[in-house]
C-alpha cells in the first residue's frame, strides 16, 4: 500500500475547509451553515489524519475522534436551538436574525 | 429666662430638619411646622417679659453658645444678642411667622408638597431668626444667606411650572449682587477693625474713624448695597414683584415678617457706621425716597392682585428706608411693625380672594366680593387703611405720620423729601383703594367656589387687630427702642410741627381715597379716557413695567453675558475639546456599523481576522 502524500491530504483538507467556509458564507438558511460548519469541521480532521500519517504518530486519528465528538455535540445543540428557532419565526433564514445589531 | 433665647431660632431649625428627614403624615406635619413656630414665639414672648420686668446691664444680653471656628485672627462666636431692636425684630417675627404658619395649613393643604413646604418655612423662619438675633456680622451673614435660600426655594415650590423657577433664580441672582457687596463690606470692616463682633465694631469704628472719613463711607455704603439687594430696593427691586410666583403665603412671609426687613434691619444695627458716614446715610433717604415713589407709581397699574402688594411693599420699605436715612430710627423700626402686620394681613386676605376665586389672580375679573366674603372684605379692608394711613385708627398711619415727620424734623430731614413722602402718601392710598375697590365693590364677576376655614381666618382677625392696635403702642415703643436706637432730631428750628404734618398727611389720605373712588368706582370711563391717551399709554406702560427696568438689566446684563457666553462656545480651547468629542463620535459610529446583527457578516469577519492572523505569523 503506497502513501498517500501529505501535500494531497492537505490540499483535500484545505478545499473541504474553503468549501464549508464559502457555504458558511454564501448560503442563507440556517441548516446548510451547520452542514458547511460540519464540512470545515471534516477538512480539518482530514489534515490532521494526513499529518499523523506523515510521521506515523496515532496523534492525528486521536484528534479526528475528538473532532467528530465535539461536531456530533455541536450538531445536536445547533439543531435543537435551530428547531426552536423555526417554531417561533417559521423560517431558518440567518438574515432575519439581526436583532442584536448594534 | 433671658437663657432660653437659644431655643428662639433653635427650635424652628430642629422642626424643618425633622420635617425634611423624616416622612409624615399631613396632620403630623402641620402640627410639628405650627407648634415649633408656636413655641418659639412663646419664647421670645418670656424672654421679652423678662427682659422688660428686669432689664440687663446696659439693656443688652448675650448669649454666647459656642465658638464657631478659629482662623487666624477671626474667631466668631455663634452668640445671640439681645437688645431692644433685635427684641422687638424678634417677637414681629416670630409672631406673625406663626400665624402665616396657622394660615397655610389650610391654604396648602391640598398641596403635593406639603412636607417640603413647611420644612422650607420652618428654615427661612429660623434663618431670620438667626438674621435678626446675631452678636456678629459673620452670623448674621449666614442667617441672610439662609434667607436668600428660602426665598429662591420657597418662590420656586411650584417648579414644575418653569416660569415660577426662573422667578425663583431670578429672586437668588439679582439679590446675590447685592449680597457680594455686603460681603466685600465684611471683609473691609474685618480687614480695618478686626473683629466681626457688631457691637466691639460700632466701638472701634467710632473711635477709629472720624465722621466722613472714606473707610466708613465705604463699608457703609457697601453694607447698603446688600440692604438694597435683600429690602428690594432701588436698582436691585426687579426680583421682588415676580417673587410672587410662590405660593400666597410665602409672599406674606417674606413681605412682612422675613426676608425683605433684613436690609432694614442690617442698617438700623449698624447705625453708627452711617452716623460716620453721611454721604452714605443721605444715600439711604435718597434711594428710599425714589423707590417709595417709583413703586407707587408701578403699583397703579398692576392687574394682578399680589403684584400691586408687591409694589406696595417695595413702596413701604422704601418708607422705611427713608426713616433711616434721615436719621429717624426709631420710626424705621414702627413701621416694619405695623408693616408687618398690614401686609401680612394683605397678603393672607389676597389668598382667601385667590383661593376662593379658583385661583383667580386680574382685580378686574373679582369685584363684587364684599357680601360673599364678608371677614376677608373687613380684615382687607382694615389692613388696607392702615396700609394707606387712616389717621388715628389705625397703626399705619402712626408710624407713616412717624417716618414723615422725620423726613422734616430729623436730623437729615428737608422739604424735598418730606414732600416726595407725602406724594407716597397720596399713591399708597390711592392704589390701595383702587385695590381695594376693584376686588370688593362693584360687579361680581366671578364665583366663589371656596369659603376659608377657622385656620385661616383665625390669622386674619389676630393682625387685624394688631393693625388697629399696633399704633398706640408708640409712645412706649419710642421710650424702649431708644436705648439701643436714638431718634437724631435736627438741629434749630423746624417750621411745621408734627401735628400739622400729621395732618396735612391725613387730607393727602382721604384726597387719595376720593380720587380712586372717583376713577375706578364711579366713573372707570374716564379712568379708561386717560389711560388711553397717548401719555397716558405710554406712562401706563411705563408704569406696569416697572419703569422699564426688567428691559433694561435685559439689555445691560443678560443679553450681552449670554452673548459672551455663546461665542465663548466656540473659541479655540472649547474647539479642542469638542474636536475630541466629535473624533470619539465618530469612531463610535464607525465601529457600532460593524454590530449589523447579521450572523453571516461576523462569521466573515472571524474568518478575515483568522487570515490575517496566520499570515502575520507565516510571513513576518
Amino acid at each position: 500500500m503506497t502513501a498517500i502524500p501529505m501535500a494531497d491530504g492537505l490540499i483535500l483538507g484545505a478545499i473541504l475547509f474553503s468549501l464549508g467556509l464559502a457555504g458558511l458564507l454564501l448560503r442563507r438558511n440556517l441548516l446548510f451553515i451547520l452542514v458547511s460548519i460540519e464540512i470545515m469541521l471534516n477538512g480539518a480532521g482530514v489534515a490532521f489524519v494526513a499529518a499523523g500519517s506523515r510521521w506515523g504518530q496515532p496523534d492525528g486519528e486521536v484528534l479526528f475522534l475528538f473532532i467528530l465528538a465535539a461536531a456530533a455535540a455541536e450538531v445536536s445543540v445547533g439543531l435543537a436551538l435551530l428547531l426552536r428557532y423555526f417554531h417561533r419565526r417559521q423560517t431558518l433564514d440567518a438574515e432575519s436574525m439581526s436583532e442584536t445589531r448594534g | 429666662m433671658l437663657r432660653l433665647l437659644w431655643l428662639v431660632p433653635a427650635l424652628p431649625f430642629a422642626s424643618s430638619l425633622v420635617l425634611a428627614l423624616v416622612r409624615l403624615p399631613r396632620r403630623a406635619v402641620a402640627w410639628i411646622a405650627t407648634s415649633s413656630i408656636a413655641a418659639s414665639t412663646i419664647i421670645s414672648l418670656l424672654v421679652a417679659g423678662s427682659f422688660l420686668s428686669t432689664p440687663p446691664a446696659a439693656f443688652a444680653y448675650t448669649e454666647a453658645l459656642w465658638r464657631w471656628f478659629d482662623a487666624g485672627s477671626l474667631h466668631p462666636e455663634i452668640a445671640l444678642y439681645l437688645d431692644p431692636l433685635s427684641l422687638i425684630m424678634m417677637v414681629v417675627v416670630a409672631f406673625v411667622s406663626f400665624l402665616i404658619h396657622l394660615y397655610s395649613t389650610e391654604f396648602m393643604s391640598g398641596d403635593d408638597g406639603y412636607n417640603r413646604f413647611f420644612a422650607y418655612m420652618n428654615l427661612f423662619v429660623a434663618s431670620m431668626l438667626t438674621l435678626v438675633l446675631a452678636d456678629n456680622l459673620l452670623l448674621l451673614y449666614l442667617g441672610w444667606e439662609g434667607v436668600g435660600l428660602c426665598s429662591y426655594l420657597l418662590i420656586g415650590f411650584w417648579y414644575r411650572d418653569s416660569d415660577n423657577g426662573r422667578a425663583g433664580r431670578k429672586a437668588f441672582i439679582v439679590t446675590r449682587v447685592g449680597d457680594t457687596a455686603l460681603m466685600i463690606g465684611l471683609f473691609l470692616l474685618f480687614h480695618r477693625l478686626g473683629t466681626l463682633n457688631i457691637q466691639e465694631l460700632m466701638r472701634r469704628a467710632s473711635e477709629q474713624w472720624p465722621i466722613g472719613s472714606s473707610a466708613a463711607l465705604a463699608a457703609a455704603l457697601l453694607l447698603l448695597g446688600g440692604a438694597i439687594g435683600k429690602s428690594a430696593q432701588l436698582p436691585l427691586q426687579t426680583w421682588l414683584p415676580d417673587a410672587m410666583a410662590g405660593p400666597t403665603p410665602v409672599s406674606a412671609l417674606i413681605h412682612a415678617a422675613t426676608m425683605v426687613t433684613a436690609g432694614v434691619y442690617l442698617i438700623a444695627r449698624t447705625h453708627v457706621l452711617y452716623a460716620l458716614a453721611p454721604q452714605a446715610q443721605f444715600a439711604v433717604a435718597v434711594i428710599g425716597a425714589a423707590t417709595l415713589l417709583m413703586a407707587g407709581f408701578s403699583a397703579l397699574t398692576q392687574h394682578d392682585l399680589k403684584r400691586v402688594l408687591a409694589y406696595s411693599t417695595i413702596s413701604q420699605i422704601g418708607y422705611m428706608f427713608l426713616a433711616l436715612g434721615v436719621g429717624a430710627w426709631p420710626a424705621a423700626i414702627f413701621h416694619f411693625m405695623t408693616h408687618a402686620f398690614f401686609k401680612a394681613l394683605l397678603f393672607l386676605g389676597a389668598g382667601i380672594v385667590i383661593k376662593s376665586l379658583n385661583d383667580e389672580h386680574d382685580i378686574f375679573r373679582m369685584g363684587g366680593l364684599r357680601k360673599h366674603l364678608p371677614v376677608a372684605f373687613w380684615t382687607f379692608l382694615i389692613a388696607g387703611c392702615s396700609l394707606a394711613g387712616l389717621p388715628l385708627i389705625t397703626a399705619g398711619a402712626f408710624s407713616k405720620d412717624w417716618i414723615l415727620w422725620g423726613a422734616y424734623g430729623a436730623a437729615n430731614g428737608s422739604t424735598g423729601l418730606w414732600v416726595a413722602a407725602l406724594t407716597g402718601v397720596l399713591l399708597t392710598s390711592l392704589y390701595t383703594f383702587r385695590m381695594i375697590f376693584l376686588v370688593f365693590f362693584g360687579e361680581q364677576h366671578s364665583q366663589v367656589t371656596y369659603r376659608p376655614g377657622n385656620a385661616m381666618l383665625i390669622p386674619c382677625l389676630v393682625l387685624a387687630f394688631l393693625s388697629i392696635v399696633g399704633g398706640y403702642m408708640k409712645a412706649p415703643f419710642a421710650s424702649f427702642l431708644g436705648t439701643s436706637l436714638p431718634w437724631n432730631s435736627k438741629v434749630g428750628a423746624i417750621p411745621i410741627g408734627e401735628t400739622a404734618s400729621g395732618g396735612i398727611a391725613a387730607a393727602v389720605f382721604f384726597l387719595g381715597v376720593y380720587l380712586a373712588y372717583v376713577l375706578f368706582l364711579r366713573k372707570p370711563n374716564l379712568t379708561m379716557a386717560v389711560a388711553s391717551s397717548r401719555a397716558g399709554r405710554v406712562l401706563h406702560s411705563l408704569w406696569s413695567s416697572d419703569w422699564a427696568m426688567d428691559w433694561l438689566y435685559d439689555r445691560l446684563f443678560v443679553r450681552p453675558l449670554v452673548w459672551l457666553a455663546n461665542s465663548g462656545k466656540s473659541d479655540l480651547i472649547d474647539g479642542f475639546y469638542s474636536g475630541v468629542a466629535w473624533l470619539n463620535k465618530t469612531a463610535w459610529r464607525g465601529a457600532s456599523r460593524t454590530q449589523s446583527g447579521r450572523l453571516r457578516w461576523y462569521a466573515a469577519g472571524i474568518a478575515a481576522g483568522s487570515i490575517v492572523l496566520i499570515a502575520v505569523v507565516l510571513f513576518l
